[in-house]
């Protein structure tokens, strides 16, 4: 037995050599590269709060936050001031390890699926064969997060938060997945820089036409998906107090609340890459090749912010019978008719 | 070198985990000990170059099928802490057996032999990627057994629906016959 892992190990050591000078340079690289990216992201996030309280407040003919700063520019900053120096409060009776852990496993699976996002050409962090499928699995993780939470917290509201999460993005993962399935079948890939390529430069070949059933049910799914209005039953605030967050206080709220917004930010990504063409647009712009991708972003952002505005929620009956009777049937249609068309086609 | 010293990590981890697994008293974080073991099973997929397996892995074990053991787990019984009698009741015993089970597992592994090689040798299935390269393989070799594995499925799928059908019928009968319906509440 020891002779077989000795031999082994053995071997692999002869295997091995040094890493040249340029591959630890290449290594550094890459961390600066996740630190931008991290940065840059973070302050989104921070300023879409601002903005959808802005947008909303104009929507109802309200101002939103005017005092802090030129026209409350500057609220996002004092709000992650303040949560980070409120008191972390841990109630008595809750599991603390898994407690604490609920917020980490949220944001690390959201922030971890940036790195598979193309911005433009090359402008990616790792270009893996499985891109979308790598997506799929980070999102389906970050509902261990909010079930987590839900139970952990030992609360009636936020157990009920987690039940409600989780029976909702086990139901439409699946019409999430399925309405990708046409764009993979027509791209022929899982990388999303390959899919990008695959829809060529001009607005009508994206996929956006041939694949607009498909579209369809991705919109709705990914707002689901994200829990957002009018799907945010997990977190509904009139009989819920705040879903499965309803324990946390502090910097641990703020992790969920980023978890949530990076959230959006990744199915918006996708949703650009797979259906608008990514950083294709009218005409390329010089010295900043992700213009196109981050305004179609900021296009699906507004969306969210839109509909938050302006549709109330789902009755929980609704929203299970939308996500079995009518999305999956015409995901699937939607499978079949592309098939159909490559094979007559081709 | 780095290799091997991942597998060792993602092997000692499976180990770790799943002895943790039948060991906590909390089946919810049994539960999280067999996410914790999904992910390294995926670690070393991701090791043999099959990412398409390891995604999977991910997707349906840890983001379907463990999320509905812990609905089941919520709905049967909350925060209570399961005491399980002893299956054997000697101490000793125990031990024994499973230290010779460990011995014998132990023995057996110097006759473990790599197998023959097939089509796909590493460099083949970089070039192809693994997603094309099982999609080829699963719908032309390997297609009876794809099918008939689909059948099966299905034939599981009908069974679960004729079975929770029957329980529904069963509950309103029951609930129409007795005389206060009204007040009852339905039975499972």
């Amino acid at each position: 037995m020891m002779t077989i892992w000795s031999s082994w190990i053995w071997e692999s050591k002869n295997h091995e050599h040094c890493l040249p000078a340029g591959e630890s340079m290449h290594y550094l690289i890459i961390v600066l590269q996740i630190a931008l990216l991290l940065a840059i992201v973070l302050l989104h996030v921070a300023y879409v709060t601002y903005f959808e309280r802005k947008i909303i407040g104009h929507m109802q003919v309200r101002l939103g936050p005017m005092l802090v700063g030129w026209h409350g520019l500057l609220q996002p900053i004092a709000d992650g001031i303040k949560s980070f120096f409120k008191e972390d409060i841990i109630p008595e009776q809750a599991d603390k390890p898994l407690f604490l852990a609920a917020p980490i496993i949220c944001l690390v699976t959201m922030l971890t699926s940036l790195a598979v996002l193309p911005f433009a050409r090359g402008w990616v962090l790792a270009d893996i064969n499985i891109g979308l499928l790598f997506i799929f699995a980070m999102s389906s993780l970050a509902s261990y997060g909010i079930i987590l939470a839900g139970w952990a917290s030992n609360s009636k509201y936020t157990f009920l938060g987690g039940m409600r999460s989780m029976a909702q993005v086990i139901s439409y993962e699946i019409p999430l997945g399925l309405s990708l399935v046409g764009v993979m079948m027509l791209s022929g890939s899982l990388n999303l820089s390959e899919i990008v390529a695959a829809q060529g430069t001009s607005l009508f070949s994206t996929y956006l036409f041939p694949q607009c059933i498909g579209f369809f049910v991705f919109f709705i799914a990914m707002l689901a998906e994200t829990n957002r209005v009018p799907f945010d039953l997990p977190e509904a605030e009139t009989e819920l107090v705040s879903g499965y967050i309803t324990e946390y206080s502090g910097m641990r709220y703020a992790m969920f609340f980023m978890a949530e917004y990076i959230g959006m930010m990744v199915m918006a990504s996708i949703g650009t890459v797979c259906f608008l063409g990514g950083w294709n647009g009218p005409f390329a712009i010089p010295f900043f090749p992700p213009f196109w991708f981050i305004l179609k972003v900021y296009g699906f952002l507004f969306l969210f912010i839109w509909i938050r505005a302006t549709l109330p929620r789902y009755r929980y009956d609704q929203l299970m019978a939308l996500g079995w009777k009518v999305l999956i049937p015409l995901a699937l249609l939607n499978i079949f008719l592309t098939g159909l068309f490559k094979v007559l086609v081709s | 070198m780095v290799n091997q010293l991942l597998f060792l990590y993602c092997a000692l981890v499976i180990i770790g985990t799943a002895l943790l697994t039948v060991r906590f008293k909390n089946p919810v974080h049994s539960v999280l000990a067999v996410l914790v073991l999904f992910f390294h099973m995926a670690g070393l997929y991701l090791l043999l170059n099959a990412e398409f397996l390891a995604a999977i892995q991910i997707i349906v074990y840890a983001g379907a099928i463990l999320v509905l053991y812990l609905f089941v787990l919520f709905l049967v019984n909350l925060r209570q802490e399961v005491k399980v009698e002893r299956f054997v009741a000697s101490h000793r015993l125990s031990a024994l057996v499973s230290i010779c089970l460990g011995i014998c597992l132990l023995a057996i592994l110097p006759f473990f032999k790599l197998g023959a090689k097939g089509n796909y040798p590493v460099g083949r299935i970089e070039q192809l990627t693994h997603t094309k390269a099982m999609g080829l393989e699963i719908y032309s070799t390997f297609l009876l057994p794809f099918e008939i594995a689909g059948l099966i499925l299905l034939i599981a799928v009908i069974g679960g629906l004729v079975l929770a059908r029957n329980d529904k019928e069963v509950a309103e009968n029951e609930l129409s016959d007795s005389p206060s319906a009204g007040t009852c509440e339905v039975q499972e």
